[in-house]
């Protein structure tokens, strides 16, 4: 789990996260200020009119006649009233000894004149307490008076309670409404990415033109290098399509000029030693130039193959028109070529590749079956699926099984003799699976010959 | 036969017409389009053998322009290159039929003879002899009132017997006609198709003798 803390999977989620904590975060240290402070006001307000009583206790005591005199004015209490039932405490020392009020009311430190406070434990409860002294005169004898008042703290706490509440009221307003614009912010971000994904999945294999979807400018550098990897990949894909053109048109010119040449020569030449070695020679020539083409194809499919641009393909005409092209060469050997077709069976495919993965079938039944027999091509509607059949009357796939036949480079042990580059059910095969279709090849069943079938799903 | 040969490589194309003429056709070539355009301008060809890739151009685009000048003269495209997408754009630009370089001359004289036979339809190609005639086009042989319909061995056969009347055919030189090169054929395997000439020509006064040791000889009257 910890990968997740460090790539998350969400940018949508990371944002909304990192945001809501913050709004969290804040939210409490508002909190606490707000309730320090307000806790701080109050106890100095207190503090004050506690002093202020005090004060007005000392202020009314007097030297009568060498006696101390003190005359607690009403306003002294008066002024510590409030809406609770806070209870108000006093004591009146002279150096110490009391003189009035209540004997175990602790007093608060002082420094100097300015009043002392200090919060108290008084009779189970927690008093708030202020101490004022005064120095007073008795017959040239300095004598010190010192007042403390003290006040529950009940009316405090009933203040501070309702801040408390208001101020957790704010902060859960200001959590709720930052997270709110948090979780909004994670969408946009998000929105604007899936915008531009959207823009760049909803288009189709062949489709190498730069992105234009309105991004935010700090996503522009992605689609800046997305737009050159699109460029890049679109040059390389034109350059790999042209180089294959060119290297089979490179290869094969010189290759169909020797081989002219050795074919007119074989005409002219009586000597059998001379017409044996021009036969050798023209067989080289056939091997490599099949092998170079087949090579060739099989780059193209390859590449066509990885990214389908599929259209709908007729697959009876598509095949009518082959068996037509390829007749010429097959009465070359006096072959028969049957071809019988169910109606128009409509697939989805390349028709390119169909094309090269049917006419290599077909050359395989015409290079491997003996001349003077037939060749029977049909093509049926079976299920979900659209079933070429071609069935020669030759030698057949090996005992030894013919699964393997559709690897690269592999040929029959039978197939010695015969020019082939063992491409050619290899390319079929690529082309059935890019379609989501089939190739098997098998012997006929009793009898003589191979069976090839080709499916693909029909539309 | 009049045959146009545009291709550019001169050694290929020196080949080709080598070839063309001993079938007995006669041949013109432009190396370039530009050539080859002043040509159909002035002759009427039977037949084209079209390059692709030629030095001032597309040979698409000459086909194409031939077909917008309503000129219908046959045109069978040599490609050399990856025959994945050429050759169905070939096709598309009204092109007869495509052979991929490099062919085998059997090939590319049975399309031409699939093409012409598909375009003209006419007999102009008999050769006649005594009681029997072959129109190599047509693929038949008349003997006397009968027409026959020769398979395309029978015909190949005939058509060296027929170029060549009175004189030795050795048997290596119909095995090279006959038998494509990866075929590992014996030269006793001609026997069985001169078996099957000699019985359509039963009863005319044509026939192919055997002479022992060097071959066969087709006797005329």
């Amino acid at each position: 789990m910890r990968r997740a803390f460090h790539a998350p999977r969400s940018i949508r989620r990371r944002l909304t996260l990192q945001l809501v904590t913050g709004a969290a975060l804040i939210a409490l240290v508002l909190f606490v200020i707000v309730f320090n402070f307000a806790r701080q006001i109050g106890s100095e307000s207190q503090d004050r009119i506690l002093a202020a009583s005090a004060a007005s206790i000392l202020d009314e005591t007097s030297v009568i006649s060498g006696r101390i005199a003190i005359d607690i004015p009403y306003s002294a209490f008066s002024m510590l009233d409030n809406a609770s039932d806070d209870r108000v405490f006093y004591r009146i020392t002279r150096d110490g000894a009391g003189l009035t009020g209540y004997d175990d009311l602790p007093a608060a430190a002082q420094a100097g004149a300015a009043p002392g406070f200090d919060t108290v434990r008084f009779r189970g409860e927690d008093l708030r307490v202020a101490t004022l002294s005064r120095r007073l005169s008795i017959g040239g004898t300095p004598v010190q008076i010192a007042v403390t008042v003290g006040q529950t703290r009940d009316a405090l706490a009933d203040v501070l309670s309702r801040i408390l509440r208001v101020t957790v009221i704010l902060g859960i307003g200001f959590f709720a409404a930052s997270a709110m614009l948090a979780v909004l912010a994670g969408q946009s971000t998000a929105n604007s990415l899936r915008r531009l994904a959207g823009s760049v999945s909803r288009r189709g294999p062949q489709d190498l033109r730069p992105v234009v979807a309105e991004v935010p400018s700090e996503m522009r550098p992605l689609v800046a290098s997305l737009n050159s990897l699109i460029a890049r990949l679109s040059t390389a894909l034109t350059r790999t399509e042209d180089f294959i053109a060119e290297a089979a048109h490179r290869v094969r010119t010189p290759l169909a000029t020797v081989r002219a040449h050795a074919e007119n020569t074989l005409r002219r030449v009586d000597k059998e030693e001379n017409r044996v070695a021009l036969r050798e020679m023209i067989r080289a020539i056939d091997e490599s130039s099949r092998a170079a083409g087949q090579l060739l194809d099989h780059a193209m499919v390859s590449i066509r193959a990885d990214q389908l641009d599929l259209s709908p393909v007729a697959l009876n005409a598509l095949v009518g028109e082959l068996v037509d092209r390829l007749r010429p060469v097959a009465d070359l050997k006096d072959m028969d070529l049957r071809y019988r077709g169910d109606g128009p069976l409509e697939i989805l495919g390349d028709p390119i590749l169909i094309q090269n993965a049917v006419r290599n079938l077909l050359d395989n039944a015409i290079k491997y079956a003996p001349a003077d027999t037939p060749i029977r091509v049909t093509l049926t509607h079976q299920g979900r699926s659209a079933v070429l059949t071609i069935q020669d009357e030759g030698i057949g796939f090996p005992e030894s099984g013919a699964a393997h036949l559709t690897g690269r480079f592999a040929r029959g042990e039978n197939a010695a003799g015969v020019i082939g580059s063992g491409l050619g059910l290899t390319i079929a095969d690529e082309v059935a699976r890019a379609h989501h279709g089939k190739l098997t090849v098998a012997n006929t069943q009793g009898g003589p010959g191979a069976c090839v079938r080709l499916s693909f799903p029909l539309r | 036969m009049r045959f146009l040969l545009v291709e550019d490589n001169r050694q290929l194309a020196s080949a080709i017409l080598d070839r063309l003429a001993i079938d007995g056709h006669v041949v013109d070539h432009a190396e370039d389009l530009a050539t080859a355009e002043e040509y159909t301008s002035t002759t009427d060809y039977d037949l084209i053998l079209l390059d692709i890739m030629l030095p001032d151009g597309d040979g698409r685009s000459f086909l194409n322009a031939e077909r917008a000048r309503g000129k219908n003269t046959p045109v069978i495209v040599l490609t050399a290159r990856s025959e994945v997408s050429d050759r169905v754009g070939a096709l598309d630009m009204g092109a007869d039929d495509y052979i991929a370089k490099p062919f085998d001359f059997s090939e590319l004289e049975a399309r031409c003879r699939a093409v012409l036979r598909r375009r003209t339809g006419t007999a102009t190609n008999t050769i006649r002899f005594g009681q029997v005639a072959l129109d190599a086009l047509a693929g038949t042989l008349s003997n006397g009132s009968k027409v026959i319909e020769l398979r395309n061995r029978e015909l190949r056969l005939l058509e060296v017997f027929f170029g060549a009347p009175g004189q030795i055919i050795p048997k290596s030189k119909l095995v090279d006609r006959l038998f494509s090169y990866d075929e590992d054929v014996s030269e006793n395997a001609i026997e069985v198709y001169v078996g099957r000439v000699r019985r359509h020509l039963e009863g005319s006064d044509v026939s192919i003798v055997t002479v022992r040791g060097l071959g066969y000889r087709l006797a005329v009257p």
